[in-house]
């Protein structure tokens, strides 16, 4: 039709397909190196086991998340300071934060700190709640496990 | 030679596949041979007369039920209580956010290769649509993560990601409207405009993986491929909304579209109407 054979005897659509499939594959490789690089300073906030692998010098204003460990929560006698213990199952962080926490914050949830590190504690301004990817009725949350996989097999 | 108005036809009316020919000579469409039925402008404007309310109707019914369901029926979560059923229009809104640019991706490369002459009109209608279920995802989220998080707003590597995503559709929405205005000079607008809706594409990946590349406060995927951690109960209406929201998101771009082909041809009419 509209089409106009060059020597070579490649269609020009042909032609037009190869250059833009290798201008994606060199697009996306470019986004992966870039995504790649970015690897530890496009993170939200350290883990732990980062700190413990390169401590940041003290006072400098970090990020730390991880888990509240199971029964490490403890309120002081002033009642609004609360101490907690932040892990990642590598490495474990004591925490210490005055102010009104978030309502998910509860022991064995995810939790981001917002603070510096004073000595071996870290001693957080803000703490943000972190909700994981489990999505539980109210009445199964309560159950053990054995019970909710049971209730699962009834209904299924 | 006054180059002529692409996808203009001569005589006002479209009749065949040869009225979208492009102007100058070699920039006529080239398509393989199955897309041919679909260059015919008559042929898709019959197909979209029925199937654009088909799919309006649908989508609404099937979102407004999902969502209804899981605003009044759904039991609220263990943690969150009642804010899971922000997740009803969040999650559907996120998806169609990211199909949007995945539609202008896909519209782009057809435009770049094969010069389909609907391409990109169907780029941009996608477009509109797309911008408004990005910004849906942003504001509900928002509102999802104060009681949850603690804060409006954080800076990490998904809700960065995904911002840039809705500023990527305002500059695709500027940049086809003037490649729009500017046909008839013929300066090869659209092509500029395809290129950038390829470009923009590599932030899709990018929003899909933040999550599992970086740490953020934004949770992992909850469902991968055959797998949830969504328990059922919530499940299920969720995929229904999500269901619906596609076809409303159909039914407005085959909407759109038809709304284009008739700005383009009444352009037309009123060009010729004052050359005579």
């Amino acid at each position: 039709m509209s089409d106009i054979k060059p020597a070579g005897g490649i269609k020009p659509k042909h032609q037009r397909l190869v250059l833009v499939v290798i201008a994606l594959v060199a697009l996306v490789g470019a986004g992966l190196l870039a995504a790649y690089a970015l690897s530890n300073q496009a993170s939200y906030f350290y883990v732990p086991a980062d700190l413990m692998k390169d401590p940041p010098e003290q006072g400098r204003a970090i990020r730390l998340g991880g888990m509240v460990e199971k029964g490490s929560l403890k309120t002081q006698a002033d009642g609004i300071t609360i101490d907690f213990v932040v892990g990642d199952g590598k490495a474990r962080v004591p925490v210490r934060f005055t102010g009104i926490t978030p309502d998910l914050f509860v022991e064995g949830s995810g939790v981001v700190a917002e603070g510096r590190m004073e000595g071996q504690t870290f001693v957080a301004d803000n703490l943000l709640a972190k909700h994981d990817e489990n999505y539980v009725p109210r009445q199964m949350g309560d159950m053990t496990e054995a019970q909710a996989k049971a209730v699962v097999a009834e209904t299924k | 030679m006054v180059p002529t108005i692409a996808l203009a036809p001569a005589s006002g009316k479209w009749q065949s596949a040869r009225d979208w020919r492009r102007g100058s000579p070699g920039e006529g469409f080239d398509l393989p041979a199955p897309m041919h039925g679909f260059a015919n402008p008559a042929r898709f404007l019959r197909m979209a007369r029925w199937l654009m309310p088909l799919l309006l109707v649908s989508g609404l019914l099937l979102s407004l039920g999902a969502v209804l369901y899981g605003m009044l029926v759904v039991p609220p979560d263990r943690l969150m209580g009642e804010t899971v059923r922000i997740l009803y229009i969040h999650v559907p809104a996120a998806w169609l956010g990211m199909a949007g640019w995945s539609t202008i991706a896909i519209a782009s490369l057809v435009e770049l290769v094969w010069r389909h002459p609907l391409a990109a009109i169907a780029g941009r209608a996608a477009a509109v649509p797309g911008a408004m279920f990005t910004a849906i995802c942003l504001i509900t989220g928002s509102i999802w993560a104060r009681p949850t998080w603690g804060t409006w707003w954080v800076w990490d590597g998904r809700l960065t990601s995904y911002l840039v995503l809705l500023f990527l559709y305002f500059g695709y929405i500027a940049l086809s409207g003037a490649a729009q205005r500017d046909m008839v000079s013929g300066s090869g607008g659209n092509r500029i405009t395809a290129i950038f809706g390829l470009v923009g594409a590599i932030n899709i990946p990018i929003i899909n993986r933040s999550v599992v590349w970086w740490n953020s406060l934004h949770q992992p995927p909850s469902i991968t491929a055959g797998k949830s951690s969504i328990d059922g109960t919530f499940l299920w209406p969720l995929l229904i909304a999500a269901l619906g929201f596609s076809l409303i998101f159909g039914g407005v771009v085959l909407a759109r579209m038809r709304m284009l082909l008739a700005d383009i041809q009444a352009e037309a009419r009123l060009r010729r109407k004052a050359l005579a």
